[in-house]
């Protein structure tokens, strides 16, 4: 079984790559403009009480949403192809950076801010030397969640036209052909868990010495 | 909306399933972690194997792991159930564990002076105190049923994620339209119920 899907890899190693490279730029790209939406937005809703509340409560309803009605949800209204597929897996990144952004900063110690204020920083000299620093390694926390998140709708985005590996996944159903399948399913999860790999490490790397756990 | 108005004894059916499913799924899921979340509790070792393994099965992507089971179970709702339970363990496991090792020990002092066995410790003190914890998972639990539910419906499993292919392989997006956001309105409603459930009894243990 595995023999065989090897041979279809060998096979098809144009296709393969196609698909791969797809897989990653749609993740790679949807995890950056995430990052870069909900991490100055998170930040700019932490400052006061009533908008973390409102950015927080939507950004939960929004981490409750089935990943793939969102990208269904696309079809209608955006068509097929990759771009459809890139809006739906930013919108699907961005609940948990958002949620980890505002909760992180609303947690830096009331006494360094203080502190800060006191050394005569200006608000962006806050956000920027202090808080950003300090909520780093929660932050980062989030990204990683996303980062699973997207990969994983990455391979759903195979049903809107998007490409990506599940395009072997669902031909391999459809005929099933359970070489096929495999050659896009095993890539996937290793993906996947290379990813989570990596970005554990980054986060303990990020994460001062004095507060690392284990 | 025509479309849902004309059919919605479709749409019922659809619901029906995908509830059906969602539910067995979190029933194993429940039992299974119940079970090995009071071992861990207790056994440091448990715990963090059982979180290790967990954690990996919970990165696998949904479509990814419902076709690794493929050539293992076939497809339909077996292979579908499989899926959710794995991706349920690691957080119900990790909350039924950490919920019960939260009781103050002190708690369970008293309740042993009392002249309370084991059994009767465990569930007339540390479950009920460990209840919002594990609720808590349970909610996050359940909306990730849901979700792997609908893509599920691609395997022959049924449920609401039927309405949703059938609506791209036909370019009908009302069937697209009805499938997606009523999957979407019962992820929030479960997560909604849940959290009022969690709420009281968080109010309850205080």
């Amino acid at each position: 079984m595995f023999a065989d899907a090897w041979s279809y890899l060998a096979g098809h190693p144009r296709q393969f790559g196609a698909a791969l490279w797809t897989h990653v730029a749609l993740s790679a790209s949807a995890l950056a403009i995430a990052v870069a939406i909900a991490v100055p937005l998170g930040t700019w809703v932490a400052e006061t009480r009533r908008a973390a509340l409102v950015a927080i409560n939507a950004a939960n309803i929004g981490r409750t949403l089935p990943s793939l009605a969102i990208l269904a949800l696309m079809m209608p209204v955006l068509g097929t192809g990759f771009a459809p597929a890139l809006f739906a897996l930013t919108l699907l990144a961005l609940p948990p950076i958002l949620i980890n952004t505002c909760t992180a900063i609303r947690q830096v110690d009331a006494d360094v801010v203080d502190a800060a204020r006191g050394m005569g920083m200006t608000a962006m000299n806050l956000v920027r030397k202090v808080k950003l620093p300090i909520a780093l390694p929660v932050i980062f926390a989030g990204i990683r969640t996303a980062a699973i998140q997207v990969i994983s709708g990455a391979v759903l985005a195979a049903y809107i036209g998007g490409g990506g590996l599940g395009d072997f996944i669902t031909a391999g159903i459809a005929m099933m052909a359970v070489p096929q399948i495999l050659v896009g399913a095993i890539p996937a999860t290793l993906l996947a868990l290379g990813t989570d790999f990596l970005f554990g490490r980054l986060q303990r790397a990020l994460t001062p010495v004095g507060l690392r756990t284990g | 909306m025509n479309w849902l108005l004309g059919n919605w004894d479709q749409v019922l059916v659809a619901l029906g399933e995908h509830v059906a499913i969602s539910l067995t799924a979190l029933a194993i899921a429940s039992a299974l972690s119940l079970a090995i979340g009071i071992w861990a509790a207790r056994n440091e070792r448990v715990f963090n194997a059982a979180l290790a393994i967990g954690g990996i099965l919970y990165t696998i992507p949904t479509l990814a792991f419902l076709a690794l089971l493929i050539p293992v179970v076939g497809l339909g709702k077996t292979n579908a159930v499989i899926c959710m339970v794995a991706f349920s363990l690691l957080i119900m496991i990790r909350n039924v564990a950490t919920g019960i090792r939260a009781v103050p020990h002190d708690v369970v002092e008293a309740a042993e002076g009392m002249g309370m066995n084991r059994f009767e410790v465990l569930t007339r003190i540390e479950l009920p105190l460990a209840l919002p914890v594990i609720v808590a998972g349970l909610r996050i639990a359940t909306v990730t049923v849901i979700s792997v539910t609908v893509v599920a419906a691609y395997i022959n499993a049924g449920g609401l994620g039927t309405l949703i292919f059938a609506g791209i392989s036909n370019d009908f997006a009302p069937k697209i339209w009805t499938g997606a956001l009523t999957a979407c309105a019962l992820a929030v409603a479960a997560d909604l119920c849940l959290a009022r459930l969690e709420g009281w009894l968080r109010r309850r243990a205080s």
